[in-house]
């Protein structure tokens, strides 16, 4: 008789760490032929304007650079955080607070220079995000209440608070719609390269890496934020304040996800709008595990999924199938990712008796 | 003996877990009405071939056959069903429970749906009678002792109808006294043609009680014994795989000022009751107190009062005059305390991280290795080396995850970052518990080096051989309680031992 058993293996080498992921994106695109054949697409095709519509043109090509920009800022929020067991969902609420900020200060601070006005609406906006999150690090040291739930919860009320100043003190005069001011010229991120949308939040993305992996590696809050992440018994008994480095971790966690919300204002709507985000907090959550929660992970795993967001809306013009596609890929990715990871710490063994 | 068949007969067992082989194709008898102890170090394979014979673990290779039939034990279950009981060094007692529903969780279904409570009460007190396992059967578990505890899981054993009795270290948790009466109770089994299967690690119980011994190293069998035909020395020699060296003498020294002071200390444990009850005591420059006591006793609430990570709600430590706070580890560290916590993987190490990430827990913010928020990596790395080579860390490098270490060398880890500071003030809580004998040596003489040094040690073990080889004085603690204080050399095994049970003179 032959019988399957899981078993813990082994810890895997380093390298193990960079090919699981690329694995896992591979097995993702080979999965997603079922969505595609069930929405009636032909298959050479679709993958074909997948990513031609994403990689193919000089336009595209920096389409994805935009979308990536968002996608990284709370792919290293959710990372950051999940790195100290802070299980920050709240990414999408934090954006949202850093957006608000960034408007607010983009209409009503006339007659600066950019130069000026730009790095006090980052700032602020950091700020923002990061003061939305420290309140459930807070509820969690203090009051012992579930992350995870209050982070989550925390996103409807900060969507329902834009939503009361969009159809209140922040809506455009003489608009019905829940559609705030243009912000000042002052206020917007300055275009990079012409004939594109690609504006000064992806430079800023990939600064915001290099700071993560920079606090990771070489700071004393990066080692703490690991010690309390893996043994908070530990860090504790060790003489880590741990209530401290848990709000430390959740300010820089939401100024991150609040910084994402700054670049969709400032260098894409230039309005605040009820849709600013298509979810781009919950899809951090995906990117930071597909990243290993790793910074430079968390960046190309961003990349990955602005491929696919970019990418479908062209197979979709061209094959018929739904953008939706995109959804269901991420979906995918994140299940297949977590099933790697399973498989990193297990393995199946097979015994005969 | 060896004419009569095998009650139990495993042969070339084999055993992997992830790339470690626990049982290297070991065969193994047990014949009727015979105590065989199986006798090795924390990590030779004992445990793991029991609960292959359990039905607890699958074996990967070899055959099991009881009272000559071959038998496929795929669970705990099939073992009972074939007469094969085992008690655990952590018992499986519902704790909200009585003895009695206790004892009869599972075994009651031959009667149909209703319980028949007064002829299983009647069973169970025919058993106790029997064997000399004294318990209310009423009583409900929490309320009763650890060795009392152990009876009910015995009686739920010889409940099922077991002829076979597996037993693992079950002096571990015992006073002596209560290993007296356990002894006897064992004694009573065989004789009634029960097979006992001993685990232990400890030499003179196993001469003690055994009829025939099997030494296991590294999972393999290396020699089996007649007891009567052997000795502590050989067993030991057998068992370690090479001369145990003598103990390190301790140097009698003139002990300095006090150092430690903890006063009318009353500490809750997670419960909410009182685990500590206003102990008070002193300790010296240049001197190690030994606290002795069965576990359970509020050793561990005190260790935590005094490492700063349990709050208590009366009394006071001080280092040096200085009192302390609650609930500061962190200042702990800045009065020089190293700490050697008693569970080594939860309280004392960083198991995911690297051996250098655990090397600078206390100090990664000294001037040392850190500047603005900034740390020093190339000085980090130099210490981390230097701890490494002097405490003979057996790794690849700084860079190893500490989860990969053997028993012995997480010990070390905590050792050496817990001595490099120098501290004034040692607290040695169960240090070398689960270490094989040579880690348990290098510990010892690091805890004499360290005294000789002029630092205060506080020793708290179970281990009385511990106790004895490293104390200047012994206090012995019950029931949250010191029950007595002797210096060592006016202190009996004897004594100790009735303090431990909770007997005042």
């Amino acid at each position: 008789m032959i019988s399957f058993r899981i078993v813990k293996r082994a810890p895997l080498p380093n390298w193990a760490k960079v090919v699981i992921p690329i694995i896992a994106i591979l097995v993702t695109l080979i999965l997603s032929a079922i969505p595609i054949l069930i929405a009636r697409g032909n298959l050479w095709k679709s993958y074909y304007y997948l990513f031609y519509g994403a990689l193919g043109t000089r336009f595209n090509l920096l389409e994805t650079f935009v979308k990536a920009s968002p996608l990284t800022f709370t792919g290293l929020a959710v990372a950051f955080a999940f790195r100290a067991k802070f299980w920050n969902i709240g990414a999408e609420g934090q954006l949202l607070a850093g957006a608000i900020v960034a408007t607010w200060i983009g209409i009503s601070f006339n007659g600066f220079s950019p130069f000026v006005l730009i790095p006090i609406i980052l700032i602020a906006g950091f700020i923002a995000g990061g003061i939305w999150a420290s309140i459930p690090a807070l509820l969690k040291t203090k009051l012992r209440a579930d992350d995870v739930v209050t982070t989550l919860l925390l996103n409807y009320v900060m969507i329902h608070f834009m939503g009361t100043l969009l159809f209140g003190p922040l809506q455009q005069p003489g608009s019905s719609w829940p559609r705030s001011p243009e912000i000042v010229e002052a206020a917007k991120y300055p275009i990079l390269l012409a004939r594109s949308r690609f504006h000064l939040g992806i430079p800023l993305a990939l600064l915001a890496v290099i700071a993560v992996w920079f606090i990771n590696k070489k700071t004393v809050l990066g080692y703490q934020t690991k010690a309390v992440g893996v043994n908070i018994r530990a860090a504790h008994f060790g003489g880590i304040n741990t209530t401290s480095v848990i709000v430390k971790t959740a300010l820089i966690s939401g100024g991150l996800a609040g910084l994402a919300g700054v670049g969709e204002v400032c260098g894409i709507q230039y309005h605040l709008l009820m849709d600013l985000s298509p979810g781009y907090g919950y899809s951090g959550i995906v990117i930071a595990m597909l990243g290993n929660l790793h910074p430079v992970g968390v960046f190309f795993a961003a990349l990955f999924f602005s491929v696919i967001i970019v990418g479908a809306q062209s197979m979709s013009r061209m094959t018929g199938v739904p953008t939706y596609i995109a959804e269901v890929i991420q979906g995918l990715a994140l299940i297949v990712m977590l099933i790697a990871i399973l498989f990193t710490e297990f393995k199946i063994k097979v015994v005969r008796k | 003996m060896e004419e009569k068949t095998p009650v139990v007969e495993m042969r070339s067992i084999r055993k992997e877990f992830l790339d470690v082989v626990a049982n290297k194709d070991i065969d193994f008898k047990l014949y009727p009405g015979e105590v065989c102890a199986l006798l090795g170090e924390n990590g030779a394979g004992k445990t793991t071939l029991m609960n292959i014979l359990f039905g607890y673990y699958a074996n990967d290779g070899g055959e099991i056959f009881i009272r000559g039939e071959k038998v496929e034990l795929s669970s705990p279950k099939d073992a009972i069903l074939k007469g094969i009981g085992m008690i655990h060094q952590h018992f499986t007692l519902v704790p909200s429970q009585t003895v009695l529903e206790n004892i009869i969780i599972g075994a009651e279904s031959e009667k149909g749906f209703f319980l028949d409570l007064n002829r299983a009460r009647e069973r169970v007190l025919e058993l106790e009678d029997r064997f000399g396992l004294k318990v209310d059967p009423d009583a409900k578990v929490w309320t009763l002792s650890v060795g009392e505890q152990q009876r009910v899981e015995i009686l739920k054993a010889l409940y099922r109808e077991v002829d076979i009795l597996i037993m693992d270290e079950p002096t571990a948790v015992l006073a002596p006294k209560e290993v007296e009466d356990l002894f006897s109770t064992l004694k009573s089994l065989v004789a009634s043609g029960k097979s006992i299967v001993f685990i232990s690690h400890k030499l003179h119980e196993v001469i003690e009680i055994s009829d025939r011994i099997v030494v296991l190293r590294n999972g393999e069998v290396v020699a089996e014994r007649k007891t009567k035909d052997t000795n502590t020395k050989e067993l030991a020699n057998l068992m370690v795989g090479r001369e145990v060296l003598e103990r390190l003498k301790k140097k009698k020294a003139k002990v300095g000022e006090p150092v430690l002071r903890v006063e009318g200390l009353t500490v809750l444990n997670d419960k909410g009751l009182e685990a500590v009850k206003g102990i008070s005591l002193t300790v010296h420059e240049r001197e190690v107190v030994g606290i002795a006591g069965v576990s359970g006793n509020g050793q561990t609430e005190l260790v935590e009062a005094i490492f700063g990570i349990r709050d208590y709600v009366s009394g006071t430590i001080s280092v040096r005059e200085r009192s302390l706070k609650m609930g500061k580890p962190a200042e702990r560290v800045e009065v020089g305390i190293g700490r050697i916590p008693e569970d080594r993987i939860e309280t004392g190490l960083l198991m995911d991280l690297t051996i250098k990430e655990n090397l600078i827990l206390e100090n990664h913010t000294s001037p040392e290795f850190s500047r603005n928020g900034l740390l020093n990596h190339a000085r980090i790395n130099d210490f981390s080396d230097r701890l490494i080579r002097e405490f003979s860390i057996k790794a690849s490098g700084r860079e190893t995850i500490t989860k990969s270490l053997s028993g012995g060398n997480l010990q070390k880890v905590i050792l050496a970052r817990e001595l490099s500071g120098k501290p004034g003030v040692i607290i040695a809580s169960q240090p070398t518990r689960g270490l094989d004998v040579g880690a348990m040596e290098y510990i010892h003489n690091k805890i004499l080096e360290e005294k000789d040094r002029g630092a205060a040690v506080l020793l708290i073990s179970e281990d009385l051989d511990e106790i004895f080889d490293l104390s200047d004085r012994i206090i012995v603690m019950y029931e949250g309680r010191l029950m007595g204080e002797a210096s060592a050399e006016s202190a009996s095994r004897e004594k100790i031992g009735l303090w431990m049970s909770g007997v005042a003179k």
